[in-house]
């Protein structure tokens, strides 16, 4: 009895303590991002490698939701005679939902666990001790750079797959089962408000998606056991954690921002 | 050298000061009570059994550890004390040579050796060039520049890391050992090449290493390190010449002598016979 609620207490001061830790190096981070402007080619090379090298699996991904939600939309719809409605349909679930919340996962599983295996093998190889004693910051030359382009790229990503979404409902709705093309566009156009869908679903949502799913993911690499295990567990968490923290985080933003 | 960083510092006085060094590390001292002084303009050796803290030792002096007591004073300036901005200041004035190499994987030797160059430095693309090319040129190394760390070999990433120890031309070196994994003849170029890189440059150098005949051909100072104390200190002639059982075993590799070989454990017998854990 005793035993387990020692076990307990310590999970939970482990717990506590890594995300005490995780904050303070997350100000560390804010701190050297700050100092980061005159040397943003450093960020964009990172951009390209989390945002670039993540264009094909968002793009493919998109299309395919896309069509599901096409093809799901036209069922229902065409039921009441509504299937005019259906670029609506597609577009709302896009922007609000699927879109940032379909790319974050993807974000996290491609580049992510990439940013988290990178920096714990520099860290597991002595590159990071090295650079210190280079009189370089690690925070400042390696892990900021990523921070700011995950930022960066996450909202573009998020775009993205939503456009691409978008044309893929297009695609099944109006090519394959015949809803007329004036219809799809022009209640798309009516009904998709810029604020209410575009801002707050894509852009204020992959923005905080991409800062929780990056912060993670560059802690678990600069906080990870310096071992091949530490790192590919590390890797694990950070895919595992991020996609619960944009699922549980989607449940509060959408409560927040699409409560009328 | 000098920078205006660093106090008044007599010349003449040591470059790295230890004084009452204590270092533990999971309940096991690895230093208790250290002394050492590091002479200026000198290549003082570092040796002692593996295992008994000398890599430990350069991140103490280099500021990647903590000591539990003590103090360590590099060029007058006390490494433990001083904030966070004066201690890179002082870092680019000490090169170090990781055990490992430590060269960072995703760019090539040129670029590891250009690295602290662009990051500390505004030169340009061409003075950048000329720096590099001489520094590999000076480790034999110069027709290896675009080959990636993970297509050298393990002496040729040493003497990478070596050329980019030197790259902002520091007041003092600490080299983990530089000698090990290397072939005879690259021993004997590096060994001379230690010894002309710090009389020519007017370094300090810190050699830690097992080679006792090599690093005792350059050293004009030998610390032995055992059992967390220093146990043998002096000219190589005159460790050479030591009468302490330490020093003895050590210089002259011999099994017998109060250096254990062992690892601290059960006498082997009764491990044996408890067999396998129930
Ligand atoms: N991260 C660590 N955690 C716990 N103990 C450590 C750690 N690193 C080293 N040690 C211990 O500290 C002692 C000194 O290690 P160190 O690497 O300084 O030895 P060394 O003298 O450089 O040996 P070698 O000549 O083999 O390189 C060793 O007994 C080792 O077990
Ligand atoms: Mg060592």
């Amino acid at each position: 009895m005793t035993g387990s609620l020692a076990a307990l207490g310590r999970w939970a001061i482990g717990v506590f303590g890594r995300l005490g830790r995780g904050h303070l190096f997350l100000l560390q981070v804010l701190g050297a991002s700050a100092t980061l402007l005159p040397r943003f080619g450093l960020v964009v090379a990172q951009i390209w490698s989390v945002g670039v090298l993540s264009l094909l699996i968002i793009i493919v991904a998109g299309t395919f939701v896309g069509m599901v939600l096409g093809l799901q939309g036209y069922n229902t719809l065409v039921d009441f005679g509504a299937e005019e409605s259906l670029g609506v349909a597609v577009a709302k679930s896009l922007t609000r939902e699927l879109g940032p919340v379909i790319a974050a996962l993807l974000f996290a599983g491609r580049a992510g666990s990439a940013l988290t295996a990178e920096i714990g093998l520099m860290k597991a190889t002595e590159q990071l001790e090295g650079m210190e004693m280079m009189a370089v910051d690690p925070l400042r030359r390696v892990v900021a750079p990523r921070f700011l382009a995950g930022l960066i790229a996450m909202p573009l990503l998020a775009a993205i797959f939503t456009a691409i979404g978008v044309l893929g409902g297009y695609f099944v709705g109006v090519g394959l089962l015949g809803v007329d093309d004036g219809a799809f566009w022009s209640q798309m156009q009516a009904k998709v408000e810029l604020m209410d869908d575009v801002v707050n679903g894509v852009v204020v949502k992959s923005l905080v998606f991409g800062w929780v799913v990056t912060w993670i993911a560059v802690f678990e690499g600069y906080d990870c056991v310096p071992t091949s295990e530490g790192v590919g567990k590390a890797t694990t968490r950070t895919v595992v954690h991020s996609s619960l923290a944009v699922l549980g985080l989607d449940f509060v933003l959408t409560a927040l921002m699409f409560n009328q | 050298m000098s920078s205006p960083s660093s106090p008044h510092v007599p010349t003449g006085a040591p470059i790295v000061e230890v004084r009452g060094l204590s270092f533990r590390r999971g309940g096991k001292a690895i230093f208790d009570e250290v002394d050492l002084d590091i002479p200026r303009g000198k290549v003082t050796a570092i040796m002692g059994p593996s295992g008994t803290g000398k890599t430990t030792l350069l991140k103490l002096i280099g500021g990647q550890l903590r000591p539990d007591a003590g103090v360590v004073r590099v060029d007058g300036l006390d490494v433990h004390a001083i904030p966070r901005d004066r201690l890179f200041e002082l870092r680019k004035r000490v090169g170090m040579l990781f055990q490992s190499g430590a060269l960072l994987t995703d760019l090539t030797v040129f670029e590891n050796v250009a690295f602290p160059l662009r990051e500390h430095t505004r030169l340009d693309e061409a003075l950048i060039r000329t720096l590099v090319l001489s520094k590999l040129e000076a480790v034999g190394l110069r027709g290896a520049r675009h080959l990636y760390p993970r297509e050298l070999s393990g002496g040729m990433a040493r003497r990478a890391a070596l050329a980019r120890a030197i790259a902002l031309d520091p007041m003092m070196v600490l080299y983990d050992e530089p000698f090990s994994g290397q072939d005879p003849i690259t021993m004997g170029i590096l060994v001379r090449l230690i010894r002309r890189l710090n009389d020519a440059l007017g370094l300090t150098s810190i050699v830690v290493s097992h080679d006792v005949p090599e690093t005792c051909s350059i050293a004009d100072q030998v610390y032995v390190l055992a059992g967390g104390k220093v146990v043998g200190r002096g000219a190589p002639a005159e460790l050479q010449a030591s009468e302490s059982p330490w020093v003895r075993q050590f210089i002259g590799g011999l099994p017998d002598g109060p250096v254990p070989f062992h690892h601290p454990a059960v006498p082997y017998l009764d491990d044996l016979l408890a067999g396998p854990p129930r």
